[in-house]
């Protein structure tokens, strides 16, 4: 508990600042540190796959393609003016903020064992898994072998997007 | 056009780093069945220590034979990973179905166990090479690369 209001601060500051920026480039490792902190909100939720998938990919990865990104772009493009916002938006987005915490309300309680998620069909793979596959890590033994189907599939959705990126970024007479 | 970074400091502990970072990936890449990890993160960590090296010594450099190499990889993980449904099918299963791999003197969960660990090398495979080839694509033009063997000495 003693952590979770400092984070929720880190998250909302950096979540503006990244916004806010005039520089592109600095809202670039803004939203690496935003990352950073969201990952530590994965870890404290007690999901540590994902909070090592949002560091490595978030903070990292996705940092040093934005990078070379803007590496390819002129100072005009990169020092931006931002327009003044619109009054439906001032007026909108709280409407839809406070519709968005009613919808919350109804949602199950963190850590809920009577939650729909937690009786269809985790106990199966909680209680059964380990024998089953030998793994121990149960969202390994999830991903990779009772939906592996579609792990496949985002596995293509990569190859996919590495393919897409070569055709349309690289030129060259070969 | 990414230029080689000339500063002593930056070069010396990109020689210490990389390495670290490379064995880092495999040791996530493998340790995933028992413990945080597993293909995906590997393949990212992997792809970043080769990226770090482009970034640091340029695409040219002997350092970054590695990452040269890898980019003609296009797929490999992909048909590793399809591969082992393949093998699946062959054995008389279902596509991805580990149960059927037909691998001696297992039993049928040590066969997943198997099966998962090569799913996960072929998922870091691909990972690792889509993005070392999306960082060479948005740095680099085709005939900035050289293809010729590059003596080490």
């Amino acid at each position: 508990m003693t952590f979770e209001l400092p984070l929720l601060i880190l998250l909302v500051v950096t979540a503006a600042g990244a916004i806010m920026v005039k520089d592109l480039i600095s809202s670039v490792f803004i939203l690496g540190s935003y990352s950073f902190a969201l990952a530590l909100v994965w870890a404290l939720l007690g999901a540590v796959d994902v909070a090592f998938v949002e560091a490595v990919v978030g903070a990292g990865l996705a940092t040093v393609f934005f990078l070379l990104t803007l590496f390819g772009t002129s100072e005009k493009d990169t020092h931006i003016r931002r327009p003044p916002v619109p009054w439906t938006a001032i007026v909108g987005l709280p409407i839809l903020g406070m519709l968005l915490l009613y919808g919350a309300g109804d949602l199950p309680a963190f850590g809920d064992a009577n939650s729909p998620a937690s009786i269809h069909i985790s106990p199966f793979y909680i209680e059964n898994s380990l024998e089953q596959t030998a793994t121990p890590n149960l969202v390994t033994a999830v991903l990779m072998d009772y939906r592996s189907f579609d792990t496949f599939i985002e596995t293509i959705v990569i190859f996919t997007a590495g393919i897409a990126c070569a055709l349309i970024l690289r030129k060259g007479d070969s | 056009m990414i230029q080689p970074h000339d500063s002593v400091i930056v070069r010396t502990l990109g020689h210490i780093v990389i390495p670290i970072a490379q064995l880092f990936g495999v040791y996530v890449l493998v340790f995933g069945q028992h413990g945080p990890g597993g293909g995906f993160v590997g393949g990212v960590v992997l792809a970043a220590s080769m990226i770090l090296a482009i970034l640091i010594f340029g695409i040219n450099a002997p350092d970054s034979v590695l990452a040269r190499k890898i980019l003609h990889g296009d797929g490999l993980g992909l048909l590793i990973f399809a591969g082992v449904g393949g093998l699946c099918l062959i054995g008389g299963g279902q596509f991805l179905n580990y149960s059927h791999l037909q691998i001696p003197n297992l039993d049928e969960a040590s066969q997943h166990y198997v099966g998962i660990l090569l799913t996960q090398v072929g998922v870091a495979v691909d990972v690792a090479v889509t993005g070392v080839s999306i960082a060479v694509s948005l740095s680099f033009e085709e005939d900035e690369i050289s293809h010729d063997e590059v003596t080490h000495g």
